[in-house]
């Protein structure tokens, strides 16, 4: 501790170059956390997705249907312990931009495979015995203000109905819904499949997916095949995966997350690399006199190396501090977008890994030009 | 056997530049007594500044051995030579080489970081130091607030500080003024004469060599000349 105010003090020495410096990772820290977040955000669902159950789409893609007539052929498979059905309702509230996650289910098969998902008993009679009934999330309920016996419209960018051959439909909200496991699913809300299926202009009969809960998990992979064989060679064939490989092949298709964070990731410390391990080069040889001078009085070749590094260290771990906590504080900003989310521990982590790899990249060659600095040279100017 | 505080037999000291050569000191033999306050002089070249880096420990001589209180200094690793440096040795240089970013107290409280005395000691012996080079006042300013002769009454303050046995002082007035150049040297010789610090000096300056007990020449590596100052 006795060396930090020299140690701190040799790092502003030119304040203006250490600041745009610092600034450089700092920024460079609020992307990686903010980048990293988003992405942990998105793979927390496939995260939290159930060993127990099953999705089953048509194999050509998730947007092609599939009969409804395939429930009780899934339900007669061995091994399946219960199915339901939902179909994807592109829907959106005023603007197209508000999106909000809306899916026609039947009650009665659906709830019961998604245990997750809190609703009273009175929420889902209601449901049942309402045709435009809709329970919604408790966080859309929040959104936009609403209350149970609102009647809400709502737009879908896939579905028109049939009586007027517009998309724009009406729900009573009958109950709410909440899923402690994770509030971002309360983002959305549930309708009956039957008002549904009678009101869409087109596509009648049909669902987006089924849902499968298997009665043991480990024999999960043997049901999905059974699934698929029933349908093969039909006009719908099916893919039958479990609802992780699911949710992986779902946010696959936005592209590759994971690969793109990276990506980018990798430009902008490969970047900062260059430009930072540039900059402190500079400061080393700016200060060869000095550090001359320190070897001089009797600090030893790798005492004088070990502020060098520490330096370096200093640098950018204050600025991955600073980065990071900035990101944190954006991701409230950013809860339209991704929904409820926090910068993730193991992302902080990360991050001050990446700090400190950085730094040690970076003071390699300072590092190794002061360990090698001959006092009699420096001084003499050589 | 010599009871000198340094002590040189048959000092050689040689550079390769490229693929000559360069012998800058040749087979010296030389004895400095405790409380000695010596300037050594010379034209550029002569090897005084080497002369003086071997025997700070700075440097290596090529060949010979060296002594300083009886303890051969010649044969000790980098890391022992450093802390032998830091317990015996105090530095003074022509442009005087304090620390830019620390205040006069910081730079004068260096070497003592190397020890294990607390923050408080430390910052009360950087005082004592500054008040001896009467620059007490001083304490926060930084080298850029200070004027020439104030910046090298620092350096000598961190010199000092540590107590060593040995001041060596590589042309510690060739920058700067008569006047402030006398009062520097006045300085010296009261620390010599006062304290008993033995001080080696190099200078270019013969009215600077008047304040030491002996002055030394040496010309082409070799000691050529030797006289009793009269002060």
């Amino acid at each position: 501790m006795k060396f930090f105010p020299l140690i701190w003090a040799s790092l502003w020495r030119k304040k203006a170059r250490t600041l745009l410096t610092l600034l450089s990772i700092v920024v460079a820290f609020l992307l990686f956390g903010m980048l990293q977040g988003v992405n942990s955000a998105i793979n927390r669902g496939v995260e939290l997705a159930n060993v127990d159950r099953l999705i089953t789409i048509n194999k050509l893609s998730l947007t092609e249907p599939l009969p409804i007539s395939y429930l009780n052929q899934i339900r007669a498979v061995p091994g399946v312990e219960g199915v339901a059905y939902a179909t994807w309702f592109g829907s959106y509230y005023q603007e197209p931009q508000q999106f909000v996650f809306g899916s026609p289910v039947d009650p009665e098969l659906y709830l019961p495979l998604v245990p997750e998902l809190e609703i009273s008993d009175e929420a889902v009679n209601k449901l049942k015995q309402t045709r435009t009934g809709a329970v919604v999330g408790q966080a859309l309920m929040d959104k936009y203000s609403w209350s149970v016996g609102d009647r809400i419209p709502i737009q879908s960018s896939i579905w028109t109905k049939s009586s007027d051959g517009t998309s724009n439909w009406e729900f009573d909200i009958v109950g709410t819904y909440t899923v402690p496991s994770d509030v971002n699913q309360e983002q959305g809300f549930l309708f009956n499949h039957t008002y549904f299926d009678e009101a869409r202009a087109f596509g009648n009969g049909t669902v987006g997916w089924y849902l499968i809960r298997v009665g043991d998990p480990t024999q999960a992979a043997q049901v999905a095949q059974a699934v698929d064989a029933l349908f093969a060679n039909s006009p719908a064939e099916t893919k039958t995966q479990s609802e992780k490989e699911f949710s992986q092949s779902f946010i696959k298709q936005f592209g590759d997350i994971n690969f793109i964070v990276t990506a980018i990731l990798g430009a902008v410390f490969f970047t900062l690399l260059f430009l930072t391990g540039n900059t402190m080069m500079q400061s080393v040889r700016e200060r060869v006199p000095e550090l001359a001078v320190l070897k001089t009085l009797g600090f030893t070749d790798s005492t004088v190396t070990v502020f060098v590094v520490i330096e370096s260290l200093l640098l950018c771990l204050f600025a991955a501090v600073i980065g990071l906590g900035l990101s944190s504080l954006a991701f409230p900003a950013m809860k339209d977008v991704i929904g409820e989310a926090s910068l993730p521990t193991d992302v902080i982590i990360a991050g001050l890994l990446a700090a400190i790899l950085l730094a040690l990249i970076i003071a390699l060659i300072p590092a190794w030009r002061t360990l090698r600095l001959s006092i009699v040279d420096a001084l003499a100017g050589r | 056997m010599s009871d000198a505080l340094v002590s040189l037999r048959g000092v050689t000291k040689s550079y390769t530049r490229g693929k000559e050569t360069v012998q800058v000191l040749e087979a010296l033999d030389l004895d400095i007594a405790q409380g000695d306050f010596l300037a050594l002089m010379g034209p550029s070249g002569s090897g005084k500044t080497t002369l003086l880096n071997i025997i700070g420990g700075l440097d290596k001589p090529s060949g010979g051995e060296i002594k300083v209180n009886g303890e051969r200094i010649d044969t000790l690793s980098s890391g022992k030579l450093a802390k032998w440096r830091a317990d015996h040795v105090g530095f003074v240089f022509q442009f005087y080489n304090l620390l830019p970013v620390l205040s006069a107290q910081r730079n004068v409280e260096l070497p003592l970081l190397l020890t294990k005395l607390s923050a408080s000691k430390r910052k009360e012996h950087a005082q004592v130091a500054l008040d001896i080079v009467g620059l007490k006042d001083r304490a926060k300013h930084k080298p850029n607030e200070l004027s020439g002769g104030q910046a090298q009454r620092v350096a000598i303050a961190r010199a000092l500080v540590g107590d060593p046995t040995l001041l060596v002082c590589d042309e510690p007035t060739g920058d700067l003024d008569r006047a402030t150049a006398d009062e520097i040297l006045t300085l010296l010789q009261e620390l010599n004469r006062t304290h008993g610090k033995t001080i080696i000096m190099v200078t270019h300056d013969p009215k600077a060599a008047e304040y030491a007990t002996h002055t030394l020449h040496l010309d082409k590596g070799r000691l050529v000349e030797s006289a009793e100052a009269a002060g």
